[in-house]
């Protein structure tokens, strides 16, 4: 089958690859961009851990070919500090709230938990719970994960 | 998992899809939103050998007020339905069953058109379609049909759009002084439904579809004869599952599952004020 050249912006960066049509995004994103950063959790649009941001909204990259988003633009977990290092006030949560155990949800969640509060910037502990649904903790690690995103929320205490 | 190796066209206009569904055959699928197909593709249940993206078809992309009825674009995703102000004042069943569709990744994504023409019986929305009237307009190449939501689903993953067609717009009659409920029993976030129910009670206008009890999404017929009769809930809603088929597999036999729906069609009833 022939291969199609994807050009996506990936954290501000343009990339440009020439994919079998079905190379999933979470794999373009770790083997053609070496940004290993998202995770394949289930590979079923169930557990969320390869949520990115596409055009500013949180989707699952295990579910979209990367021929699909030929032109637009994805952030990673790779794209949310700061160059200098500074982390997203979204990671600053997590750290300190002790958001993660193992971590391998983490960069879903952040970015899952990042796109909810763009969209209801002062979600309440309901909203921020039925918000995170898409996205599995096998640590059950919920308790603190739901801690570091209300403390991002209008009015959160940091 | 990787799905089989396919060829992929991107259409630039729905007059263009049509064109390439025409020019492929039953080789090709179309992908909207991608969030039926592409795990089906996955775990190799789907294989087509050209995906014809109509993704970005911006043209089917909308809600408009057209008097009598809401048009909605087959294109518009779940994430806009559920927030768009016309929707939630004049079919706040329609919004409210869009929004416990998957999770918010999956509604960023999944499209109102797509989930319909999938005729999946576990999809949420096609029992909100049902219990509104809504009405399916397929486009081909001899122009529009319009087909009503009793008719579109014809059996397990089958509706009335055929090879050729594209289904463009779905025609939602305005009901904002109804009484309404959507309701979905589940184990688990995030999962199907393993029966949901579409209570809509306008006057005489009642419309009662349901998720997971049959092959293909049904309308509970004789409890809308009840009610419009002046049953109260409990009577109307044990009528639920006369005439289903209704599916056994690991989470439910036909029996709970008839059960389950008396008992969310009386919620429903009760919520949408059927004393």
């Amino acid at each position: 089958m022939k291969e199609l050249q994807v050009e996506v912006t990936v954290n501000g960066t343009r990339h440009s690859h020439d994919v079998e049509p079905r190379t999933l995004l979470v794999h373009y994103l770790r083997e053609n961009c070496g940004l290993t950063g998202t995770n394949v959790g289930c590979d079923s649009s169930s557990c969320g851990a390869c949520t990115v941001h596409l055009d500013g909204e949180a989707v699952k990259s295990c579910t979209i070919f990367a021929v699909q988003v030929d032109g637009q633009s994805v952030t990673t977990i790779e794209g949310m500090a700061d160059t200098d290092g500074t982390l997203h006030p979204m990671q600053e949560a997590f750290h300190a709230n002790h958001g993660l155990q193992c971590g391998y949800c983490t960069p879903g969640m952040v970015m899952a938990a990042t796109s909810l509060l763009q969209e209801i910037p002062d979600a309440t502990e309901a909203q921020v719970r039925e918000g995170l649904e898409g996205n599995l903790c096998r640590c059950t690690g919920y308790h603190n994960i739901v801690k570091s995103v209300l403390a991002c929320t209008e009015g959160g205490q940091q | 998992m990787i799905p089989v190796a396919f060829d992929y066209q991107r259409a630039e206009s729905a007059q263009h899809a049509l064109d390439l569904l025409a020019e492929h055959g039953d080789e090709a699928k179309l992908i909207a939103g991608g969030h039926s197909l592409v795990p089906l593709m996955k775990f190799r249940l789907a294989a087509p050998s050209v995906l014809i993206d109509i993704g970005r078809l911006s043209e089917l992309s909308y809600v408009n007020d057209s008097g009598d009825h809401l048009a909605i674009g087959a294109l518009t995703r779940h994430f806009d339905v559920e927030n768009d102000p016309l929707v939630r004042s004049q079919c706040g069943l329609l919004a409210e069953a869009t929004s416990k569709v998957g999770d918010p990744q999956v509604r960023h994504r999944g499209t109102i058109g797509g989930s319909v023409a999938h005729g999946d019986p576990a999809s949420d929305i096609p029992s909100a379609l049902i219990a509104l009237r809504a009405v399916m307009v397929i486009t081909g190449h001899d122009g529009q049909r319009e087909v009503s939501s009793s008719d579109f689903f014809l059996g397990f993953l089958e509706t009335a759009v055929g090879e050729a067609e594209l289904l463009t717009e779905i025609r939602v009659p305005k009901v904002p002084e109804a009484g309404w409920s959507f309701q979905k029993f589940n184990r688990r976030a995030q999962d199907w439904a393993i029966v949901g129910a579409s209570v809509l009670v306008d006057g005489d206008n009642v419309g009662i579809g349901l998720v997971n009890m049959d092959s293909r999404p049904v309308r509970a017929a004789s409890v809308e004869d009840a009610v419009r009769s002046g049953a109260n809930s409990a009577d109307a809603s044990a009528l639920a599952a006369e005439g289903c088929d209704a599916p056994a597999d690991l989470n439910a036999n036909a029996e709970f599952r008839a059960h389950l729906a008396a008992v969310l069609v009386r919620r429903g009833l009760e919520a949408s004020g059927v004393t």
